[in-house]
Parts: C-alpha cells; sequence; structure tokens
C-alpha cells in the first residue's frame, strides 16, 4: 500500500539515484584531487562541522577547566615556584643565546645581527575530537580569521609537532610529523647529515627509511629540521633517535626515532610566521614547483643565500 | 512495518546527528581501534526500515558529513555509503524479514563492503593506511546491531 502510494511521488527508482550519487561523488572526488575547485565548498564544510566539533569536544574541554578550577592553592603555588625558576633559566639562555648571535654575527662579518627567525607567534589550542584513528591528525582552535595558511608549522615547546593542512575560517586540520603519509626532512646534529624522516603511524614513532647502513648515526643523536622542502624553518628540533638497526645484508639501515614534541600529550600549540628573507626560513609555497606532491617532500626551489637580484645587467 | 501517515523525517535526521556526533567523540586509544561506524549503522537501520524516506539520499549527505570530518578526498565516504544504503534499500523485504542475529550478519557484509570501497579510495587518491584496523570496526558494528534496531525502532513505532 505504502509503496504503491508514494512511488510516483518519489519519482526515480533507486537504482537511478544510486547511480545519480555515485557520478556526484566520483566527480567530487575528481575536482578535489585533480583540481582546486572545492577549495572554496571544502572551507564552507569545515565552517560547518566546526561547531560540531566543538559540542563534542565540550565535555572533555568541561573537565579540564573544572580540574583547573579546582587546584589548590598549594599546588598553584608550587608551579608558580617551578614556572619562574623555569624562566629565569631561559632568561639566561636568551642571554647567552645574545652573545652568541652578536659573536657570529661579528664572524661572519655582517655589520648587524640577522633579524630574529620567527616573526610572530600565535597560541593555539587542540580540540579535543577525534579526526581519523587511522590516521594521525589533529584539529586546532585557529582559522583562516586568526591568519592561518595552508601549510603552516607547528611547534609545541619542545619540538616540531607538524604543518597545517585543511584551514577552514575557525579551525584547521593539522597532519602530525608522526602520520605515515608526513615525511620531513632533518638534518642530524651531531653530523650534519640530511636525510628525511617519515611518520610511523602512531604517536610515539618517526622512522628513518633512507639512511645507507654504514651512516653515521647513533642513539640519542638529535634530529632538527634542515630547512630544504620550503615548510619548515631549519634548526628546530624533531626527534631523538631512539633505535638503530643494521643488517649486514641490507643496504639500508633500519632507523627509529622518537618525536621530542609531545605528540598525544600537548593541548597547547604554537602556530608560527617566519621573517621572509631570513636565509634560514622557508621558502614559500608558490616559489618553484611546489603544488604539486607531497609538500615535505620536495625540493628547495631557492639557494640558501639570496641570489642577486635577477637584472639583466646581472654577472652571467 | 508499516509507516503511520508520514515519515519520520526528524527522527532520521537526528539519530544521524547523534551518530556523527559518537563518531567523533574522543576516546582512549584502546577503544578507538574498536568503535562501531555508528553513522553507517543508523543509515542503514534506516534505509532497511523506511527505504522510501531518504535511503540513498541521506545515505549520500551522511556520506559528505563524513568526509567533512574525516576523509582524505571529499566524496570518498559519500561514495561508501550511497553504495551500502542502495543494496539495503534494495534489498530491505529480505533483510527486515530475517531476526536481529542474522540481520546483523548481512550488515556485518555491508559494513565490510563499505569498508572495503573507503579502502580502495584511499589507496588510489595517494594517501593509504597501512595499518589493518580499519577492518575491526565491522565486527563491532555487528555486533552492536540487534541493540541499535531495537532502540531505533522504538523511537518510531509504537507498538
Amino acid at each position: 500500500m505504502a509503496y504503491r502510494r508514494s512511488l510516483p511521488a518519489r519519482g526515480s527508482s533507486a537504482g537511478f539515484r544510486f547511480t545519480l550519487y555515485a557520478m556526484l561523488s566520483i566527480a567530487l572526488m575528481f575536482m578535489d584531487q585533480r583540481s582546486g575547485l572545492l577549495q572554496n565548498a571544502r572551507y564552507l564544510l569545515q565552517a560547518v562541522a566546526y561547531p560540531v566539533q566543538l559540542a563534542v569536544s565540550s565535555p572533555s574541554a568541561a573537565w579540564h577547566w573544572a580540574l583547573e578550577n579546582l587546584e589548590t592553592r598549594d599546588s598553584l603555588r608550587a608551579e608558580n615556584r617551578r614556572l619562574q625558576a623555569h624562566q629565569r633559566e631561559l632568561e639566561l639562555r636568551v642571554l647567552r643565546y645574545d652573545a652568541l648571535a652578536h659573536e657570529n654575527a661579528a664572524l661572519r662579518g655582517l655589520a648587524a645581527a640577522l633579524p630574529p627567525l620567527a616573526e610572530r607567534w600565535l597560541p593555539a589550542e587542540i580540540v579535543n575530537v577525534e579526526l581519523n584513528s587511522l590516521r594521525q591528525r589533529v584539529l586546532i582552535d585557529r582559522g583562516t580569521r586568526n591568519g592561518v595558511f595552508k601549510a603552516q608549522a607547528l611547534l609545541d615547546e619542545h619540538g616540531l609537532l607538524g604543518q597545517t593542512t585543511h584551514v577552514g575560517p575557525w579551525s584547521a586540520e593539522v597532519i602530525l610529523i608522526t602520520d605515515p603519509e608526513h615525511a620531513v626532512p632533518v638534518q642530524i646534529q651531531r653530523t650534519g647529515l640530511r636525510t628525511i624522516a617519515v611518520g610511523g603511524g602512531n604517536a610515539g614513532a618517526l622512522a628513518l627509511p633512507y639512511l645507507p647502513s654504514n651512516a653515521d648515526v647513533k642513539r640519542g643523536d638529535l634530529l632538527v629540521t634542515s630547512g630544504l622542502g620550503g615548510v619548515f624553518p631549519a634548526g628546530y628540533p624533531v626527534a631523538r633517535v631512539a633505535e638503530v638497526h643494521r643488517d649486514a645484508v641490507q643496504p639500508l639501515a633500519q632507523v627509529r626515532a622518537t618525536p621530542t614534541a609531545q605528540i598525544d600529550r600537548a593541548r597547547e600549540v604554537m602556530l608560527v610566521w617566519f621573517r621572509e628573507g631570513h636565509p634560514a626560513a622557508p621558502v614559500k609555497a608558490d616559489e618553484g614547483d611546489l603544488k604539486t606532491g607531497l609538500i615535505g617532500m620536495q625540493p628547495q626551489s631557492r639557494p640558501l643565500i639570496a641570489p642577486s637580484p635577477p637584472g639583466k645587467g646581472g654577472i652571467q | 512495518m508499516i509507516m503511520y501517515g508520514r515519515e519520520p523525517r526528524g527522527r532520521m535526521a537526528m539519530s544521524s546527528l547523534v551518530a556523527l556526533i559518537l563518531t567523533a567523540l574522543p576516546l582512549p586509544p584502546m577503544l578507538e581501534t574498536v568503535r562501531p561506524a555508528f553513522l553507517v549503522l543508523v543509515v542503514l537501520y534506516w534505509s532497511i526500515a523506511t527505504p522510501r524516506a531518504g535511503g540513498i539520499t541521506l545515505g549520500f549527505m551522511a556520506g559528505v558529513a563524513l568526509d567533512a570530518f574525516r576523509g582524505p578526498v571529499l566524496g570518498q565516504h559519500a561514495l561508501a555509503l550511497s553504495l551500502v544504503t542502495y543494496i539495503a534499500v534494495r534489498e530491505h523485504q529480505k533483510i527486515r524479514s530475517k531476526p536481529y542475529f542474522q540481520q546483523a550478519l548481512i550488515v556485518f557484509a555491508l559494513l565490510f563492503v563499505y569498508e572495503f570501497v573507503v579502502f580502495s579510495i584511499d589507496g588510489w587518491s595517494g594517501h593509504p593506511v597501512t595499518s589493518g584496523l580499519r577492518w575491526l570496526h565491522p565486527f563491532t558494528g555487528a555486533a552492536l546491531w540487534p541493540l541499535l534496531a531495537a532502540v531505533l525502532e522504538r523511537t518510531h513505532s509504537p507498538r
């Protein structure tokens, strides 16, 4: 009965509608993958999804808020003392850093010390919502309204966390350095050897799959960003080598490293803007061939030393 | 199952929203891997119970919502969900005449098809996930089905 009544009203059969939606989905995928036609649609979807995501994260946010409010006077005082000590230590370190920067500038024969690398910092908070348990992604509560852009570096106080992938108006999706799809160009601080650190798929692991088995790498070596690839600036800590496995028959060493950043515990993170033109700053995405492929894997299109202005009268 | 005048559109939307929230709720990592695909289950329930009210359209819309939350490519979950809702709508009479236990087996197969489509698109679009944990959720989803179907049935058919 219901069938006969509603059939003319519905118009189309299930098969027809399925074909329609399947074609629509495939068109969506094609447009999203092959061209930038869906940038605006994604932006809009992200804006629509954000209130839901905030609602989802609100119980845990409330829990954290309650915990913070119930902290006793004693524990607050203890924390205050600890933070003051920490700040003093940092101030001392900054003084030493300034002295070193001056010395470096003098040694290089530069008239003035280089301007600081990071131009602007913006604290952001990780929204506690599950995006995809199979991937290492998180959501932060800053978006284009705060000036966040795609492929922006994200740090916590211990090291590199990741970079933004999809940026909405008030929120941004971040791919962590431990995601298997993510790769960071790194340098072993002790030796200066450059390689690539690929995400291992869980919060505690990075892999260095491209090191030959005779490479000089030891347990405990610090990996810092090398600045190649044009997304991350040079010299920020990424991970510490946890395990080196050399096999006599394998041409490559198996190296595992643990991120220095608190990948699964960090709630407060830092978004960084870099001073353009600084030698160690990342190149912009629109310079060179950075539009295709994995952005972190692309070669740097600009030499480290700024070239002479591209005039016709330059040295050929 | 007889329609009482009008189709439960509002309830479909509400239950889908609740399922979407359950999908995004943060859980400890141990439970994370066995979290059932709530939204897929709810959409499957509605396409079997009220195939004329929404069905594939609901599946497509829920898929786009999932894509907005977690998809590397837009349209991925939309295609997978359209496919399984289409199968469910086509076979709804056969499925709903069976007891809950047998329904759960069919739902398991549908969840598996869904995950396979998502998995294939992950690979084709260049965002592969190598972990085998993704194949766990059809088991918990099928185990949850009798409970979920019983609860949803009470919301729209007073007996």
